[in-house]
């Protein structure tokens, strides 16, 4: 397995705050333009353009220009990746816990013998 | 299967698993406290875990190794932050040279385990597992992957 460690730094960086979680699901349902997702947040269009570049360079989203606007679509491969890494920890712990369970059934039945 | 709940956190980096089992709090404790039994169910079936030291006090080390079908040995260590018996217990978890010693690059898991009492005599067990960096998990898992893969096909092997 190939493991691009910096992407899914930036990815989990991207993902620590909340409005660009927030931009993240808006363009995921669909392309929305940085002027139309600044209307939502009580904050500058240059902020809310600065999250979408964050979230660009962590590959969440791309962006592409139509006329003046700039239209911002989601990329749902890098939060795959990122949620991915978790699952793998996560059945190493089921597996382990798996045995947990027998261990305890036994010293459990030592005890009753 | 006493997996109650799981939770990932990608933005955390934390993974919660919350199991639930009819037994006693201090019987449930005992597989972390007495290393005869925490050897028993820490390394996956074909990497047998060995517990050379432990040490169950706040700042004490377990040291341990995991002895593959080769012979071949991974050593990991815990130092324990935190144990109030049979509640609760955290502790770091990491890769060892071949002297014991934490590896110098190598960071560690913070491992967070709480036990609470339930109705009619069980024990809910939480389990915390959060990564300082994405880094850390990155390599945990590349370590950690053969073992897994092994241990995973001989549990198939068990079920056929």
């Amino acid at each position: 397995m190939v493991v691009d460690t910096e992407r899914t730094d930036r990815v989990f960086r991207a993902l620590a705050d909340a409005t660009r979680r927030d931009i993240l699901l808006r363009v995921m349902r669909g392309e929305s333009s940085v002027s139309t997702l600044a209307s939502y947040y009580p904050m500058s269009f240059a902020a809310v353009q600065k999250h979408v570049v964050v979230l660009e360079r962590a590959r969440l989203v791309t962006k592409r220009k139509q006329g003046r606007e700039q239209l911002v679509l989601g990329e749902s491969s890098a939060i795959e990746h990122a949620i991915e890494q978790l699952e793998r920890y996560e059945i190493e712990w089921r597996e382990r816990l798996v045995r947990f369970d027998e261990v305890l059934q036994n010293s459990l039945k030592g005890r009753k013998q | 299967m006493s997996v109650t709940s799981v939770k990932r956190d990608p933005a955390a980096l934390t993974l919660t698993i919350e199991a639930q089992y009819a037994a006693p709090i201090e019987r449930v404790w005992a597989l972390w406290e007495d290393p005869r039994l925490l050897e028993q169910w820490w390394g996956p079936p074909t990497y047998p875990a060995t517990m050379v030291d432990h040490d169950l006090t706040p700042g004490g080390r377990v040291r341990y190794y995991m002895t593959g079908p080769e012979g071949d040995k991974a050593r990991g260590w815990w130092r324990v932050l935190e144990v109030n018996s049979p509640r609760y217990l955290s502790f770091e978890d990491g890769f060892a040279d071949d002297t014991g010693e934490p590896m110098a690059d190598m960071p560690f898991i913070i491992i967070r385990v709480t036990l609470s009492e339930t109705a009619a005599q069980g024990t809910r067990m939480v389990i915390e597992g959060t990564f300082p960096s994405t880094e850390t998990l990155e390599r945990y898992l590349s370590m950690g992957m053969e073992e897994g893969i092994t241990a995973a096909v001989s549990q198939i092997d068990a079920l056929l």
